[in-house]
């Protein structure tokens, strides 16, 4: 549904050269709600930036829905934008505006005759909960109102692809879990494909089919959630796991799926093996549970109790 | 002087300065807005980045700006003749008091826009807006408080401008307080004259006040 490749954002700053975004391939698929976790400074916003051209990319190009923006003209590049919604860390209203008038501003730019417009208005009030708020201005609103509002706005256009720059950032925890419960049920109800951007993990782990890990302007790791979590030396995995650093010899057992098989005990029993549980974490995440655990195993067959683990499918690293 | 005296002219003093006031803050806005919107639009990080029109249309403001009013007035005297015919009259007077007005009003609408959040602009980009719809349905609106606020600082202006503007031959209560209370020595009229000029200008600022207020609260 998007697809992003060859990618590089390079400022000018001073007669300086920042590389904001130094070379990122990404594949959102259809109906996917796909996470780029990063810390402020890692490019995700310019990112997310370049992928409705709000910001022109250096080199690389961006499609949406087939279509090749980074090929367009302007008037037809706006005509594509009127197709992907966006949504706001600061919800960037309009305050002049009432509830109701901020949803209708895009319906505007569309052309939509006024009648049309009041229909669309009411049903997309409905969708997100604010039909009672229709006359309000924007400064009566809640933080997750005014989301709301922004996300009543972003889907006007009927489109197929939302992004969410932050959306969340600003909000208190439990307006947050509601605002995902939202974008959650729009993902599923009307097959909208959500590109997302946030540094917050638990925003990853409420939502997120997959997720691309991004650092200094560099994609470090994507893909869906439960490959990830599975793959040697995942930095996901780390984040999403935070264990103290493993001594030498200490064992990291990772799964994915497979939380309610007693391996611990099986290995115990089959290979004569003592368990020694230093830490470990459970999560449910992109619908699976998924957990690490750190061990210190020693005597008996301790290497084909190893070897059995990594049969059973769960992925085990040893500190070196 | 006696009341009886002083009303008649008091009344055709004030209807040529608010002639005047009016007049020039119709062409003031009519020329300004689109200044302010231009040096905006025009900025780095603006709808239409131009750095070499922003700084000459900067420059030109900041010419209108440095001028003193009472010697722009007299050296755009050529100008005023060539557009109203003739330099001596309310009409007349409207001329440079725009020009003087024009490019302070312009500096005022830029700073109201500035504090349009970028966030907001760009979400109206996003939605596939155009510059003209960004500008008449994002910038304008959303700046209505500050560009109110900035057309009653420059009315206030208009009308200290005004009382200049009667040195040369405008009339109006400035050209009745330098002919009676000062040439004169009607210290009656005189006192009368600045209460009327605090009045208007009272008036004025609490309304613009008023009406900035209303929209802000929204």
């Amino acid at each position: 549904m998007i697809d992003v490749s060859g990618l590089r954002k390079v400022y000018r700053d001073r007669g300086r050269e920042v590389v904001a975004l130094g070379g990122v391939d990404l594949r959102v698929r259809e109906g996917e709600i796909f996470g780029v976790l990063g810390q402020s400074g890692a490019g995700k916003s310019t990112l997310l930036r370049c992928v409705n051209l709000l910001e022109r990319p250096t080199e690389g190009t961006v499609s949406v829905a087939g279509q090749e923006l980074t090929a367009l003209r302007e008037g037809e590049l706006r005509r594509a934008r009127q197709r992907i919604g966006m949504i706001h860390q600061h919800f960037a209203l309009l305050s002049s505006r009432t509830v109701a008038g901020n949803v209708a501003f895009p319906l505007e730019v569309m052309g939509v005759g006024r009648s049309e417009r009041a229909r669309r208005v009411a049903e997309l009030l409905e969708l997100v909960g604010l039909t009672d708020k229709a006359g309000a201005h924007p400064a009566q609103l809640s933080g997750g109102q005014k989301q709301r509002v922004g996300i009543a706005r972003a889907l006007a256009g009927n489109p197929s692809v939302l992004l969410s720059d932050e959306a969340t950032s600003a909000l208190d925890p439990a307006t947050t879990q509601s605002i995902l419960a939202l974008l959650r049920t729009l993902n599923r109800e009307l097959g909208l494909t959500i590109l997302l951007i946030t540094h917050e993990m638990h925003v990853v782990k409420g939502i997120c089919d997959s997720v691309a890990v991004m650092r200094d302007g560099l994609i470090e790791e994507s893909g869906a959630i439960p490959e990830l979590i599975a793959r040697p030396g995942s930095r996901l995995a780390a984040e999403l796991f935070p264990l103290p650093r493993p001594e030498a010899g200490n064992v990291t057992i990772t799964f994915t799926g497979q939380a309610d098989e007693p391996v611990v005990s099986e290995i115990v029993r089959k290979f004569d093996v003592d368990v020694n549980i230093l830490g470990g974490a459970l999560e449910e995440v992109a619908g699976v549970s998924a957990g690490r655990l750190r061990v210190r195993l020693t005597g008996g067959e301790r290497q084909a109790a190893l070897d059995y683990l990594t049969e059973r499918g769960l992925l085990v690293e040893v500190a070196g | 002087m006696t009341w009886d005296e002083m009303s008649p002219l008091l009344l055709e003093a004030t209807g040529q300065t608010a002639q005047m006031v009016v007049w020039s803050t119709l062409f003031t806005v009519l020329f300004g807005l689109p200044l302010g919107i231009a040096l905006i639009v025009t900025d780095r990080g603006g709808l239409l980045p131009s750095p070499t029109l922003n700084r000459v249309l900067g420059l030109v403001v900041n010419l209108g700006r440095s001028l003193p009013f009472i010697v722009l007035m007299i050296a755009v005297i050529p100008l005023t003749r060539l557009i109203v015919g003739t330099t001596i009259g309310t009409f007349a007077a409207v001329v440079p008091l725009t020009l003087g007005a024009a490019p302070f009003f312009a500096r005022l609408v830029e700073t109201a826009l500035r504090e349009v959040g970028r966030d907001t602009v760009q979400a109206a980009q996003a939605m596939g807006a155009g510059r003209g719809t960004i500008i008449g349905k994002v910038l304008l609106p959303e700046a209505m408080p500050g560009l109110v606020a900035g057309l009653t600082v420059t009315v206030v202006a208009l009308i200290s401008y005004s009382a200049m503007a009667g040195a040369i031959g405008g009339g109006g209560l400035g050209d009745l307080a330098i002919r009676y209370g000062y040439q004169r020595f009607e210290t009656t009229l005189m006192v009368v004259t600045v209460v009327v000029l605090v009045v208007i200008v009272q008036v004025v600022q609490t309304l613009g006040d008023a009406v900035a207020r209303r929209l802000a609260r929204r």
